[in-house]
């Protein structure tokens, strides 16, 4: 029976200004350390019964990684105490031990003793990861002239042979094809249903919904939630979408871009949101869908003229529409503090299916160059959806209107 | 402590034991004479060592008219030194060279400096035998005193084995450590005994050279094979004291800081 309780884990990592303050460290340790700790997880506690799936869910870096290794044993805790009952297995790498210059059967016998295996049980276990595997003849090859699907396959094969009382899974099943992918989660499915305890690390909210009892989400080395998956989920959701719209200088959104808002502040965006036909707030809109964004700007102090514009951009970065109020010559003129602008602007979302961001930008005039109020990139991030309009390919939708004759020949 | 050594070793002995077999047959995988390089090498060396020092060069061993005499000192020494520094040196980077391996799977650490010194037994045992063959063709064979070899060479795992964990451990932490190895090994070789026999250093050097661990092991090596005696086992006394020493040491600062290690890996 898998079972895990974690009592106020935590994980601190030494960082030394230079390996020689290390070595004065190890020589004089009554002088004090010369080391700063960086805390990668604190006060981690939760408890898994047996038979339990949960998911760890959170942002790159929020420590889910080390909060697995802590929990297979490889890293050790800075502080608190675990408590594991039940044989483990772990995937966070699948693969490992392997050794490009022996076949198949040879590798499967050295990576199932690194696991813990005894050499009989990996002989008698042979013929059920041959069978999972599917590489066939292939078995007797060496490594090296398997694609990287089929070192996959037989790693998996190995690393789940025989069921764990408690199975870490680190998002290594997004390798694979479709349906080696489909083939082993209906093996870690059954292994629930007899009974293992399953931890998994993912970003796939089907995945986690789908087989999860619970999730809990880190969050910069704390555990902040925990509870139905879905709720954590849309927590979660919201935590990102609520860091792309926080006013902070530099934000680093989970995309990878960094947003960045900058002005000197005389007017402020307070808020943006995209509607769709029904006017309901979205990110996903269909092709050709009436869009509205609606964009509540604030006044802080007294300014001469006020220009919103905004400006499409595809995920290259690559301007598809942009206008402002200025050329629309809807400029606003002899503004105070506290008043609030509300603009709406209205139209048809006639670009192809794709990805897209929104930067904003308040300014005194037609160029935010001249006098920039308040510059923000990735305001809002949408999707675009065809449905319902024949299959296109392009950034622009021009809806082409098509006529045909067909003439007889002589 | 050493209960649960031998215990999680025990538990992974066909692990230990296949890995050392793997990085074997791994040397010799994609080569058409395979095992046969294993021969090769040594072969090479114990016919250049005869062929330039005992034929061409005409080396005399001081004391001894036997024209194969410097080359068997001379062997017997390198043997032992290669065996030595081959083993060290893997020992010293096998915790950064399977880093990935150790954050990522849960098994007994203290199996990957086993496996590496292992790997270099091996080798050593097919060049002994080699040296044991050549020894009997050229009519030299040691007698009886060959029996000393099992004890010389535990002792000499023992101080690889102390030296090894302690220099590996420390190398994780301080990478100038394995750097360091390769430039002192070279010092080291120099100051033992091997290439010369201690009676020909002025006397007062020799007292450096006597103060060298190494240097009564490598000489009870030469005893054996050159003079087919027995080794002096009191000089050997305060190394075999010192190498026991030096693996709970080394044992201790490994356990001390293995789980700090991962976190530098």
């Amino acid at each position: 029976m898998g079972q895990l309780t974690v009592n106020s884990l935590g994980k601190a990592y030494k960082i030394y200004p230079s390996p020689g303050a290390r070595l004065r460290e190890w020589i004089l340790p009554f002088a004090g350390p010369r080391h700063q700790e960086k805390w990668v997880l604190k006060d981690i506690s939760f408890s898994v019964l047996p038979g339990e799936t949960v998911a760890l869910v959170g942002a790159n870096g929020a420590g889910k990684s080390t909060l697995l290794k802590l929990i297979c044993g490889t890293v050790k805790p800075s502080l608190g105490s675990m408590e594991i009952q039940g044989h483990i297995a772990a995937l966070l790498e699948l693969g490992m031990g392997f050794h490009p210059e022996f076949t198949g059967r040879q590798n499967v016998f050295m990576a199932g003793q690194l696991l813990g295996l005894h050499p009989s049980e990996i002989a008698q276990l042979m013929p059920v990861i041959e069978d999972f595997a599917e590489i066939g003849e292939a078995i007797d090859q060496p490594v090296r002239t398997y694609s990287s699907g089929m070192q996959m396959r037989l790693a998996f094969s190995v690393a789940t042979a025989k069921r764990p009382d408690l199975l870490i899974i680190d998002e290594a099943l997004s390798v694979g094809d479709a349906y080696f992918q489909h083939k082993s989660f209906d093996r870690i499915r059954q292994f629930k249903k007899l009974g293992s305890t399953l931890i998994i690390v993912s970003h796939d909210r089907t995945a986690i919904q789908s087989i999860c009892d619970r999730a809990i989400l880190l969050d910069k080395g704390k555990m902040i939630m925990e509870g139905e998956p879905e709720k954590v989920m849309d927590y979660y959701n919201a935590l990102m979408s609520e860091r792309e719209s926080m006013v902070i200088k530099q934000i680093q959104l989970d995309s990878g871009q960094v947003q960045t808002i900058s002005g000197t502040g005389e007017a402020s965006i307070e808020s943006i949101e995209l509607l769709n036909s029904e006017d309901k707030v979205t990110d996903v809109i269909k092709v050709g869908e009436k869009t509205t964004i609606q964009v509540k700007a604030k006044i802080n102090q007294a300014i001469p003229q006020l220009v919103l514009g905004f400006m499409i951009k595809d995920r290259f970065g690559q301007p598809v529409y942009g206008i402002n109020t200025y050329r629309q010559q809807q400029t606003l003129s002899d503004l105070t503090p506290g008043q609030t602008a509300n603009f709406q602007f209205e139209f048809n979302m006639n670009i192809g299916a794709a990805n897209y961001s929104i930067a904003f930008s308040l300014s005194k005039g037609d160029s935010h160059l001249e006098k920039n109020y308040e510059w923000r990139d990735y305001g809002a991030v949408f999707h675009v959806i065809n449905v319902g309009k024949e299959d296109f390919v392009g950034s622009a939708w021009l809806n082409a209107q098509t006529e045909i004759e067909l003439e007889q020949g002589q | 402590m050493v209960t649960s050594v031998l215990k999680s070793t025990w538990a992974y002995r066909s692990f230990i034991l296949g890995s050392i077999k793997r990085d074997i047959q791994a040397r010799y995988k994609s080569s058409a004479l395979g095992a046969l390089w294993t021969i090769f090498g040594p072969l090479a060396m114990i016919t250049v060592y005869t062929v330039v020092f005992s034929e061409i060069m005409r080396a005399k061993l001081p004391g001894s008219e036997d024209p194969l005499a410097y080359s068997i000192y001379l062997c017997s020494g390198v043997l032992a030194w290669g065996f030595f520094s081959e083993s060290l040196t893997r020992a010293t980077n096998v915790f950064i060279e399977n880093g990935n391996l150790i954050q990522k799977l849960n098994f007994p650490r203290s199996s990957l400096p086993m496996i590496v010194i292992g790997n270099a037994l091996f080798n050593f045992f097919i060049v002994l035998a080699l040296f044991g063959i050549y020894l009997l063709i050229t009519d030299r064979w040691p007698g009886a005193a060959i029996l000393s070899l099992p004890i010389l060479v535990a002792l000499q795992i023992i101080l690889i084995a102390g030296l090894g964990i302690t220099l590996g451990v420390l190398n994780v932490f301080f990478r100038d450590v394995g750097q360091l190895l390769a430039i002192v090994l070279q010092f080291w070789f120099w100051l033992t005994p091997i290439v010369y026999p201690l009676s020909i250093i002025p006397e007062k050097f020799q007292g450096i050279v006597e103060s060298n661990p190494l240097t009564p092991l490598i000489q009870a090596y030469q005893t054996v094979f050159l003079n087919g005696q027995w080794p002096d086992w009191q000089q050997l006394a305060p190394l075999t004291i010192g190498s026991t020493l030096l693996l709970i040491i080394g044992y201790g600062l490994f356990k001390a800081k293995s789980g700090e290690m991962v976190d530098e890996l």
